[in-house]
């Protein structure tokens, strides 16, 4: 019998050991829902349309991995986030980021709203008169 | 009533916005990831050797003053095999080639190299793509170019032809 329980023991034990963070969840479960949250914004650089979160490619899974390992030892989800941008470019963000480049994004919208509401105002004034 | 400026507007930006569109649509933008490290220093990595007979490389191989090219390879990859014949070809010109092998088993490399030709001075494994990842490389074969500083002069992306051997040891030489 307690042969069996060591034995039985060690089996459970078996899969903490050597354990690939590409596809296993961390042990906090806190950390893994920060690591889940990024890699669904993390695109994959070989499957291009796909976050790394839902690839099957090595390079996905190595980013798994490292996204992983990164807030295991305590990273923010953003730090790594930064370092992936600055080895391959904003372009692995699937979240945009707000800079010189992208701020039109959030601008044009407001102008076109605000440029169609002066025109709207200027029209019912004319009618009226 | 002559109708003001103000009321073509609304259709001269539709039509620019649309003709934008159909721009982008006929030409899509160019689907390549460039690397962001070059002109910068090579990242700290580690490629451990895969043979006994060859060494492995590092990061700290390129800071001697000597410019060499770095070939990010794998045994698995079709594309390599016809980029081999290249590499020797510069290697015989004097360029010094080492190479990193990403998702490769020793053996694997061993045949590979033994089968197609070996240009490496150094070659060595990257487990779990970390040196790839750190280069910035998104896939197989990719090459950067090195200066004597341990500084990425430039990547290739992609095989290298015989058609990029001139610009590559231009490139090497600092031109």
């Amino acid at each position: 019998m307690r042969r069996f329980l060591i034995a039985a023991t060690m089996c459970l034990a078996q899969p903490l050991w050597g354990q690939d963070y590409s596809e296993e969840s961390l042990p906090d479960a806190q950390q893994e829902s920060q690591a889940v949250a990024l890699m669904d914004t993390l695109r994959c650089v070989v499957c291009q349309g796909q976050p790394i979160s839902g690839s099957n490619a090595d390079l996905a899974r190595d980013m798994r991995r490292l996204v992983r390992e990164r807030i295991a030892a305590g990273e923010s989800p953003e730090a790594v986030r930064a370092w992936l941008i600055s080895r391959y470019g904003q372009w692995i963000s699937l979240k945009p980021q707000v800079n010189v480049e992208t701020v039109p994004l959030w601008i044009i919208p407001l102008v076109a709203l605000g440029g169609a509401g002066l025109l709207y105002v200027r029209r019912l004034k004319q009618r009226k008169n | 009533m002559k109708r003001s400026w103000v009321f073509w507007l609304p259709v001269v930006v539709t039509i620019a916005l649309f003709a934008t569109f159909l721009v982008a649509l006929v030409s899509p933008s160019d689907r390549t990831i460039v690397s962001q490290l070059v002109g910068q220093p090579l990242p700290t990595f580690e490629a451990p050797a895969a043979m006994p007979d060859q060494a492995g490389t590092n990061s700290r191989d390129y800071a001697d003053g000597k410019p060499r090219l770095l070939n990010v390879f794998a045994s698995w990859c079709g594309p390599c095999v016809a980029e081999i014949p290249v590499l020797l070809q510069l290697q015989a010109m004097g360029v010094e080639i080492n190479g990193v092998a990403v998702h490769d088993k020793p053996d694997d490399l061993a045949r590979f190299l033994a089968e197609n030709g070996n240009p490496y001075a150094r070659v060595g494994l990257d487990k779990g793509g970390r040196a790839q990842m750190a280069f910035g490389s998104s896939g197989v074969p990719e090459t950067f170019i090195i200066d004597g500083k341990g500084r990425v002069l430039g990547q290739h992306i992609g095989v290298m032809t015989e058609a990029d051997i001139p610009g590559i040891v231009a490139q090497l030489k600092g031109q």
